[in-house]
């Protein structure tokens, strides 16, 4: 799979990465080399073969909904760029009218 | 008595009987930090002076009115930085982190601390575990301690370099694809990537969670079941840790032998691309276990072929969800220009990942977006099915298999740095397990003619840690290799 210029700008918007107009072609090379390798995997023959997804071969693990204690609002902020009033603090995102 | 080449085994024994104090551990450990540290680059922080031998002191002034210990207790160790510390920065080898310091402790490490071991710092690694030389670590690369101009293996690269260095007596690692076996094949010691569900991941940064396990980077196998039997178990704190018993790890390493024991060689494992040195010390662990007694037979695991491709979907795919957390707003690195929220996100990723990382953000995210999804990630999911069934059929006829860790000895610091796929590559013998979930271990089996060492890795059915460690420490007891110490310089 080759991926272009402008894949690599639609999958940086996606993934929410800022990426330099320097970085596109290299970005492209790399990705588009590591996929060809990948799709070695499209000559395999996997019809009807399940899916792993984790090894582990359980399906819902359950427990007792008890309280117990847990970080308090000073601990879980304290590694926050910004707080106010023990709230995360991002940019605005809703205009004044 | 030159404590920081001894064992854990060996150490854990005379604090017990009292021949020796936490603050003389405490010490030996500082100065030999202080010898060798500049070279090696292990650590990303270290523990700092007056911390570890206040620690110290205080335990030998408890134990003082009433000697009871714990079998971690004054043990000095290293931990890889994206095992969580509570209260020490753990930077994951990221600008992302790297003031991070996490507001409570791994499952693995509230253990730890009930024994009141001595943390001697956090471990360099490349960034968020996604690498295979520790180049890739916004902190610097790790040294080889056995030839400074080579790397340590990755991505537990500082973990393995400090059991190396003896500048810690054991310490914890994380594999994902073989992050642990590895960088211990690279160092020349002994690495174990247990089986998946086995310890806990509570506390262990997220890479991809399907296959991150943590495990021990020992000198010994028989240091490695000591660790292991700490580890162990399962955790109401992780619903993928498994409630299976834990047998006594360190009962299995007392056998001299592997009598009984049907020893698989997959052909797989042994074709282009594996160095010739490699393959004759490789070979002659197996003629090795013979001599023990064990029954070697050649197996054959098709898939394999399949096993890069197929992790490399995988991986990045978890990887890029689980790294979509980091986003400037609830802990860790914020860009700090003036921008809407949006602008936020991509400019605060966008400083704080390094390339490795941004590269499999972007794989992943690309694997998982519409019109690819069932091409790619649904696909390597069903690939993932196949080798798994192989190693089921596999160990139907065989208790355990024996291959190369690494098809080469450690490489040069560079070497690999602009290839990405080049460097993917190196990990061919170790990801199968990872992908299979199943247990393996690296241990030393030889040295390259430029002295550099190589490893030996034994894998085995789902929890059957006990075989795999009781096969490691029967070759390790025959054989002399664990004997041979870096002279760093």
């Amino acid at each position: 799979m080759k991926i272009d210029k402008s894949e690599v700008e639609h999958v940086a918007r996606l993934a929410r990465l800022e990426i330099g107009e320097s970085e596109k072609d290299p970005f492209s090379e790399q990705l588009s080399q590591i996929l060809k390798y990948m799709d070695q995997l499209g000559a395999l023959n996997t019809e009807g073969v399940p899916q792993t997804a984790t090894v582990r071969e359980q399906t819902n693990v359950f427990q007792e909904d008890v309280p117990h204690p847990c970080l308090s609002t000073e601990q879980a902020t304290a590694n926050a760029p910004q707080t106010e009033e023990g709230f995360f603090l991002v940019p605005r995102i809703l205009n004044d009218r | 008595m030159t404590l920081f080449k001894l064992s854990l085994k060996e150490l854990q024994d005379l604090f017990t009987r009292g021949e020796v104090t936490a603050l003389e551990i405490a010490r030996a450990f500082l100065l030999r930090m202080s010898q060798v540290e500049f070279k090696v680059k292990a650590f990303i922080t270290q523990t700092d002076r007056e911390t570890l031998l206040a620690q110290a002191e205080a335990i030998d002034k408890d134990l003082a009115s009433w000697r009871k210990t714990m079998p971690f207790m004054a043990m000095p160790l290293a931990i890889k930085d994206n095992i969580c510390t509570d209260g020490v920065r753990t930077t994951c080898g990221s600008v992302m982190l790297e003031h991070f310091a996490p507001p409570y402790d791994s499952t693995v490490i509230a253990t730890l601390r009930t024994h009141r071991y001595l943390l001697l710092g956090k471990t360099n690694l490349d960034e968020f575990a996604m690498g295979s030389s520790t180049e890739h670590s916004a902190f610097g690369p790790t040294r080889n301690p056995w030839n400074l101009k080579c790397i340590p293996g990755g991505s537990s690269g500082g973990s393995a370099a400090a059991v190396a260095a003896d500048e810690c007596v054991a310490a914890l690692g994380s594999d994902t694809g073989g992050s642990i076996r590895q960088p211990a094949a690279c160092c020349g010691v002994v690495g174990l990537k247990p089986t998946y569900g086995r310890v806990s991941r509570y506390g262990l940064v997220a890479f991809a969670s399907s296959l991150d396990q943590i495990g021990p980077i020992t000198k010994t196998v028989q240091d490695s079941a000591i660790l292991l039997n700490a580890l162990a178990g399962p955790d109401p704190l992780d619903s993928t840790s498994a409630d299976q018993p834990v047998p006594d790890f360190t009962k299995a390493v007392k056998k001299k032998d592997v009598k009984k024991l049907k020893l698989g060689v997959p052909k797989e494992y042994f074709t282009e691309g594996l160095d010739s040195e490699v393959e004759q010390a490789v070979r002659s662990a197996i003629d090795e276990f013979k001599n023990l007694g064990g029954e070697v037979r050649e197996v054959s695991l098709p898939s394999t072929e399949w096993a890069i491709a197929t992790y490399y979907v995988i991986a990045t795919a978890e990887a890029s969800s689980n790294l979509a957390r980091y986003d400037g707003v609830k802990y860790g690195f914020r860009s700090k220009e003036k921008q809407n929220l949006l602008e936020m996100y991509q400019r605060t990723r966008a400083e704080g990942f390094g390339s490795e990382v941004k590269r499999r953000i972007m794989l992943g995210t690309y694997v998982l977006s519409a019109g690819y999804y069932d091409a790619y990630y649904g696909k390597a999911q069903a690939v993932r099915t196949l080798i798994r069934r192989e190693f089921e059929s596999v160990f139907q006829d065989v208790d355990l298999l024996v291959t190369p860790t690494m098809p080469t000895p450690a490489f040069h610091l560079g070497e690999k740095l602009q290839d990405p796929l080049q460097m993917y590559l190196s990990d061919i013998y170790t990801i199968s397990a990872s992908l299979a979930g199943i247990p393996a271990i690296s241990l030393p089996c030889g040295y390259s003619q430029l002295g550099l060492p190589i490893g030996l890795q034994i894998m085995g059915r789902p929890f059957e840690e006990d075989k795999v460690l009781r096969a490691a420490s029967a070759y390790e007891q025959a054989t002399d290799w664990r004997k041979k110490r870096p002279v760093i310089r």
